[in-house]
């Protein structure tokens, strides 16, 4: 607990630094991993940031030192490398896009393992403290990596506000960008460095390894939230930036754990949380659109039930439970549902122990009923089918079709008087 | 058959997936200002013939023409729609934005749209009766509003020459008529408007000229001359066996389908 005060204070200028760098980071990898994201590109993001692995370790060893800017270049030869080899290999040989992107992942990820190791046994791996680019080490950067990663972070964001409407359209519909005239292939090149930049920059913090989470997961979480696409930026963005602060509390308190699986962990966090809270899109709006839909189903098909009496005896209007239940078979439970939703809704009127519909009522039960049997007439006038196989099929789509279905359906059958077995087609009183 | 000044020229054009050829040899040229059809069967090679001529993909041999010069000095007098299942509708986008993206060109990258373009793309959510949509998002339209909000988009280029991917997919009764009287009126504006589609039944009603292909050119020309029983029947009858067997054999074995290793071949043969 002190820790955390102490880690929120910011009063040390280097948690200062480091943490406002590695939010910086999340920020700038998230928002450009959304257009990855929306490109369907995932998969090649995972395998450019495992790739960059060799180009860092290379770059090390012929260059002996750990200036970002040389490590930078390093990565972003190497992930540009697999990213046309994948292309490549995908479009000249008979090899399907995922075994590509397997095949060079693997390869480049095994090669750059192979260069770390070694580097590690000739006794500069201590120093250079390459390791931490498997699993990201946040506190490890020095405030001059910080300046650097941050200028490129910076230089990210600009490009992606200076391209924002090109690389809409490049994610939603490359083909037309093309035959609108635009240089699509410069705009692929600006877009998949940037991406590669990204990856280079925040595996400092998040490691090769999990580095297509930070990428991908905070464009995934922001997408059931928004139907535009900036502020699906802009909340990938937070979701990205919060993880890096989390990243940087744990390289603070805890110095020997590595950073990565932790920044991925609350990533994961606020992505299951998206996955079940999100509106519409959500897990939990989900069952509750499922259970509005049974209790719509219960209710007309009650309401249907009160109407097939009336049919049936003219003059009388209000009913018992024991006739509902004849007419149809309702659970106790589905029975009181239906009945307390109706009765709020006021439906159904209580007369005595019996109910009865009410105008309201009546008139909605019309339109269930009428509903069915204009559905019963289009299946056998337009689909053929015989009278005695359609009734299943309607009292489905009773409870779905919709206000102008009904208007195309009315004019399509033109305003029929009786359904195929003969049942009057109510309609609405005028 | 010679044609002044043709929208469209294609020549010699043959086409092929994976080394497999699914266009050979297309030849034809199409006149200004008619409503044009390029009609044939599912998987006879239309969209792949229309992303040949929109320079999408390199052709193994031929070339195209628009009004008599490349594709790349007239780009702003061809607007293209593409088919409507090519793009995910799943994108976080509205409809005025997509018809927006009708005005991006080379000449305002990284620059804001004017009021101008706005204004273009607004109206031309008019013509296709979808301005009470323009706010709405693109996830949740219908397969005909789905449609027109491409052939907004490509209202909004303000070309002289269409090429539109089966714009009648997925379409109500209702829609369909109303799409192809905006093309009607186009084609009175003087546009070429030419139309992928794949239902006979309308070809002939709908178009004023027809090409019927079939991997190759059955026929192009003026439609009472095009739709005879004989040219139908070659178009839609019996699969054309042998040519998508040669297919699979190039496939499989290799063999080089450019123009030049043809030459290289004929040479070395005759020697
Ligand atoms: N991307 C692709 N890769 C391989 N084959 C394809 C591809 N697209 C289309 N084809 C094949 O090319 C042929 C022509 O397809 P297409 O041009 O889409 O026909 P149409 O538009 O007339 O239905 C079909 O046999 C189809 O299977
Ligand atoms: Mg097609």
């Amino acid at each position: 607990m002190d820790k955390l005060l102490e880690f929120l204070s910011f009063q040390d200028p280097n948690v200062r630094t480091v943490t406002f760098g590695t939010i910086f980071l999340g920020m700038s990898a998230s928002t450009v991993g959304t257009f990855a994201f929306l490109r369907k590109r995932s998969l090649v993001g995972d395998a450019v940031a495992h790739s960059i692995l060799p180009g860092i370790a290379i770059a090390f060893m012929l260059f002996h030192t750990k200036n970002p800017f040389v490590l930078m270049g390093g990565a972003l030869l190497s992930g540009w490398l697999a990213m046309l080899l994948i292309e490549h290999l995908s479009k000249a040989t008979k090899l399907k896009p995922d075994t590509a992107i397997g095949l060079v992942l693997s390869v480049f990820f095994g090669i750059g393992i192979l260069l770390l190791t070694s580097i590690q046994h000739s006794g500069a791996g201590n120093q250079a403290g390459l390791d931490q680019f498997l699993f990201g080490k946040a506190a490890s950067m020095t405030r001059n990596d910080l300046i650097a990663y941050g200028i490129v972070a910076l230089i990210l964001l600009i490009t992606v506000i200076l391209f924002f409407k090109e690389f809409k359209l490049l994610s939603f519909n490359p083909d037309f960008a093309e035959a609108s005239g635009l240089p699509v292939k410069r705009l692929q090149f600006i877009l998949s460095t940037i991406t590669v930049l990204a990856i280079a920059i925040g595996i400092q913090s998040v490691g090769v390894v999990l580095m297509a989470a930070l990428l991908i997961t905070p464009a995934a979480t922001a997408r059931p939230w928004t139907e535009r696409l900036v502020v699906m930026m802009v909340l990938a963005g937070i979701a990205g930036g919060l993880s890096g602060l989390v990243g940087s509390y744990i390289s603070f308190a805890a110095p020997n754990m590595p950073t990565g699986p932790w920044i991925v962990m609350c990533l994961s966090f606020l992505a299951l949380f998206s996955l079940f809270l999100a509106p519409r899109r959500g897990v939990l709006a989900r069952i509750r659109q499922q259970r509005q839909n049974r209790r719509k189903i219960l209710s007309e098909n009650l309401l249907k039930s009160f109407y097939h009496l009336r049919e049936h005896n003219p003059e009388t209007l209000a009913f018992s439970r024991g006739e509902i239940l004849e007419k149809r078979a309702f659970s106790e439970v589905e029975y009181k549902t239906a009945l307390r939703h109706l009765r709020r809704h006021f439906y159904l009127i209580p007369e005595g122990s019996n109910w009865r519909l009410s105008e309201k009522g009546y008139e909605e039960a019309k339109r269930v009923v009428r509903l069915h049997r204009l559905w019963e007439m289009y299946l056998t006038e337009r689909m053929r089918l015989k009278a005695d196989h359609i009734h299943p099929n309607a009292e489905t789509m009773e409870h779905i079709i919709t206000p102008e279905i009904e208007e195309q359906l009315l004019r399509e059958l033109g305003y029929p008087e009786t359904d195929p077995h003969q049942s009057p087609i109510p309609y609405p009183k005028h | 058959m010679e044609i002044n000044t043709p929208a469209l020229e294609v020549h010699n054009l043959t086409a092929s997936y994976n080394r497999k050829p699914v266009l050979w040899d297309i030849d034809f040229q199409l006149p200004q200002g008619q409503l044009i059809g390029i009609v044939g069967p599912n998987g006879s090679g239309k969209t792949t013939l229309l992303k040949n001529i929109m320079g999408l993909m390199e052709p193994d041999s031929g070339y195209v023409n628009m009004f008599g010069q490349k594709l790349d000095d007239v780009r702003e007098r061809v607007s293209y729609v593409p088919q409507r299942e090519s793009v995910d509708w799943d994108f976080p986008a509205s409809v005025l934005e997509v018809v927006q993206m009708g005005r991006y060109r080379k000449n305002n990258l990284f620059k804001r749209l004017t009021a101008r373009d706005h204004e273009i793309a607004t109206q031309s959510l008019e013509k296709v009766n979808m301005l009470e949509y323009a706010r709405r998002q693109i996830s949740q339209l219908s397969g005909g509003q789905q449609q027109r909000v491409f052939i907004a988009r490509s209202l909004a280029q303000q070309a002289d020459l269409y090429l539109m991917d089966e714009p009648f997919v997925g379409v109500d009764a209702a829609t369909e008529e109303s799409i192809l009287k905006l093309l009607t009126e186009m084609r009175q504006e003087g546009k070429t408007v030419i139309i992928v589609h794949h239902d006979l039944q309308t070809a002939y009603e709908y178009f004023d000229w027809i090409v019927l292909l079939n991997t190759r050119l059955v026929a192009a020309g003026p439609k009472d001359d095009v739709f005879t029983s004989n040219l139908l029947q070659e178009a839609y009858g019996g699969r054309l066996t042998v040519l998508s067997r040669i297919g699979d054999l190039i496939a499989k074995k290799d063999f080089p389908l450019r123009e030049s290793d043809f030459k290289e071949k004929e040479g070395q043969g005759d020697g």
